[in-house]
């Protein structure tokens, strides 16, 4: 018997929710469909979970294509069906794989296994994130540095914590209905061990009365906690830096791994800050939101040059 | 004697002639032990200078590798003996060096535009009397006594420390900052 995973029409890290309850419904090994036939739009985070979903499980499953011929178009220049049919098998008219040409695609999916996947997607986001940050969302050109480091260390994440491969992704569209502005979207998704078994594979690793995934997630997004922390006191500050990043521009973060999911939220959104009890899925799901600035509230970022001129003391208490 | 390191070309050597961003942890790592080879080939006391100009990108993970292990290991007592200093650091690379600076409790002396500046976690006062040092330098413990008005325990203190952070080093009788010429006396 097959289970079919209904796939919501508007796919996103909210409404992706509905599809981890479907799955973690189905015992192991049972036949599973994703039916994607009547979605009409997925985010980066949507798209690069399914992918994950794919690979959560040892039976392989699968994956009814979206109907409406945009979906499919818009699917096919994120890159999705290129790494979607090796891990799926497609049911459906499946387009043939083409270069991404929508400029809204910062980033295609693309797979992060090793350390030199992170120096492919940094070099090609530093070519196209400009146009897009500063043209199209009127950011300060410092932030196109500041996204890139962002990128690299939500991908190192996976390099070195997941324990196998994942996919990152980038988008920009507008994000109306909630923001009324547009927003670049940073996705970053694995299948892997997740951010508890991570931090438990550490020697400094202590049990607690109370763990769980999200004192995990508490633990690595909040202080910087890493599992390689015993040997290496400079670990654990890729996490605090894209969460700086995401304060400094009003944006975003929301991580979920395991049964939990951790929101560090601006003021444009309702998030909760930590939600528990979610269904289990493997690995970590990390989505990074930067919105557009809005150019006649005078509202500015704060400078990334710092003081370099520091005072004197002037007078000193003897 | 003076030693000039350009960061892009030891990536380019150590890892791939493609890459120009310093990012990921591994890439850090590898560069940072080039330069300690090349440090180490030297054999002699030497200031050694990281040009970081040709660097377009610089990660937390990479500035963590290179920049604050690189200070830790001159730190280290079997580290080595001279002192380091960096130039080319642009915007765009300050936010990592200072969050690494800070975690660490380290600072560095950077060259920019020609002139000598320091970063990281000193106190007021240490930046004041290196400041000093720097402007004024080769300047003694009396010197830096009458100039900046404060008791001579506390001056001598303050001089020690920056010393062990290799932010001043000796030069005859007195201090100057590494890489600034002594004023003619």
């Amino acid at each position: 018997m097959t289970t079919v995973i209904n796939v919501p029409p508007s796919l996103d890290d909210q409404s992706f929710e509905l599809v981890f309850e479907q799955l973690a419904l189905v015992p192991d090994g049972q036949k599973i469909l994703i039916d994607a036939r009547h979605a009409r739009w997925a985010s980066p985070y949507g798209l690069t979970a399914l992918l994950c979903v794919a690979q959560s499980r040892s039976e392989r499953m699968g994956f009814a294509v979206p109907e409406h011929p945009d979906t499919v178009s818009y699917w096919s220049r994120a890159g999705f069906f290129r790494h979607a049919a090796e891990l799926y098998d497609m049911h459906g008219t499946v387009p043939r794989s083409r270069e991404p040409q929508h400029s809204d695609v910062l980033l295609e999916i693309t797979p992060i296994v090793r350390t030199e996947d992170i120096h492919g997607v940094v070099g090609r986001i530093q070519e196209r994130a400009g146009a897009i940050l500063h043209g199209q969302l009127h950011l300060d050109t410092a932030v196109t540095g500041r996204f890139s480091m962002t990128l690299s260390e939500s991908c190192q994440n996976i390099v070195e914590h997941a324990g196998q491969g994942g996919w990152v992704a980038v988008q920009s569209y507008s994000y109306r209905r909630r923001l009324g502005r547009r927003v670049v979207v940073i996705a970053v998704c694995d299948a892997g061990m997740g951010f508890r078994a991570s931090l438990e594979s550490s020697p400094g690793h202590r049990a607690r009365d109370r763990w769980d995934d999200a004192m995990a997630l508490e633990d690595a997004v909040l202080r910087a906690t890493s599992r390689f922390r015993h040997t290496d006191k400079g670990r654990g500050q890729g996490l605090a830096g894209i969460r700086r990043f995401v304060g400094q521009w009003d944006g975003k973060l929301t991580v979920r791994s395991g049964t939990a999911r951790i929101a560090i939220t601006p003021s444009w959104d309702e998030d909760v800050p930590m939600t528990e009890g979610l269904p289990s899925f493997p690995g970590s799901q990390m989505q990074i939101t930067i919105p557009e600035k809005l150019v006649d509230t005078g509202s500015k970022p704060p400078s990334v040059e710092p003081s370099r001129a520091r005072p004197r003391p002037r007078e000193r208490s003897s | 004697m003076t030693h000039f390191i350009d960061v892009s070309t030891v990536l380019r050597g150590t890892v791939c002639d493609l890459y120009s961003n310093l990012v990921t942890r591994p890439t850090g790592a590898a560069v940072r032990s080039a330069i300690e080879q090349q440090v180490v080939e030297m054999g002699v006391p030497v200031v050694t200078t990281i040009d970081f100009s040709q660097v377009s990108l610089l990660d937390f993970s990479c500035a963590d590798e290179i920049v604050a292990k690189l200070l830790l290991r001159y730190a280290d007592d079997d580290g080595p003996t001279g002192y380091v200093l960096f130039r080319g650091i642009h915007d765009g690379h300050l936010d990592p060096i200072e969050t690494v600076l800070a975690h660490h409790d380290l600072a560095l002396i950077a060259w920019n535009e020609g002139f000598a500046e320091l970063y990281g976690s000193v106190t007021d006062d240490e930046r004041w009397l290196w400041e000093v040092v720097r402007d004024d330098g080769p300047i003694n413990l009396l010197d830096a006594v009458r100039l900046l008005g404060i008791a001579i325990a506390e001056t001598s203190t303050l001089l020690d420390r920056l010393a062990q952070k290799r932010l001043i080093m000796r030069h005859a009788d007195g201090y100057i900052v590494p890489g600034v010429m002594p004023r003619a006396s």
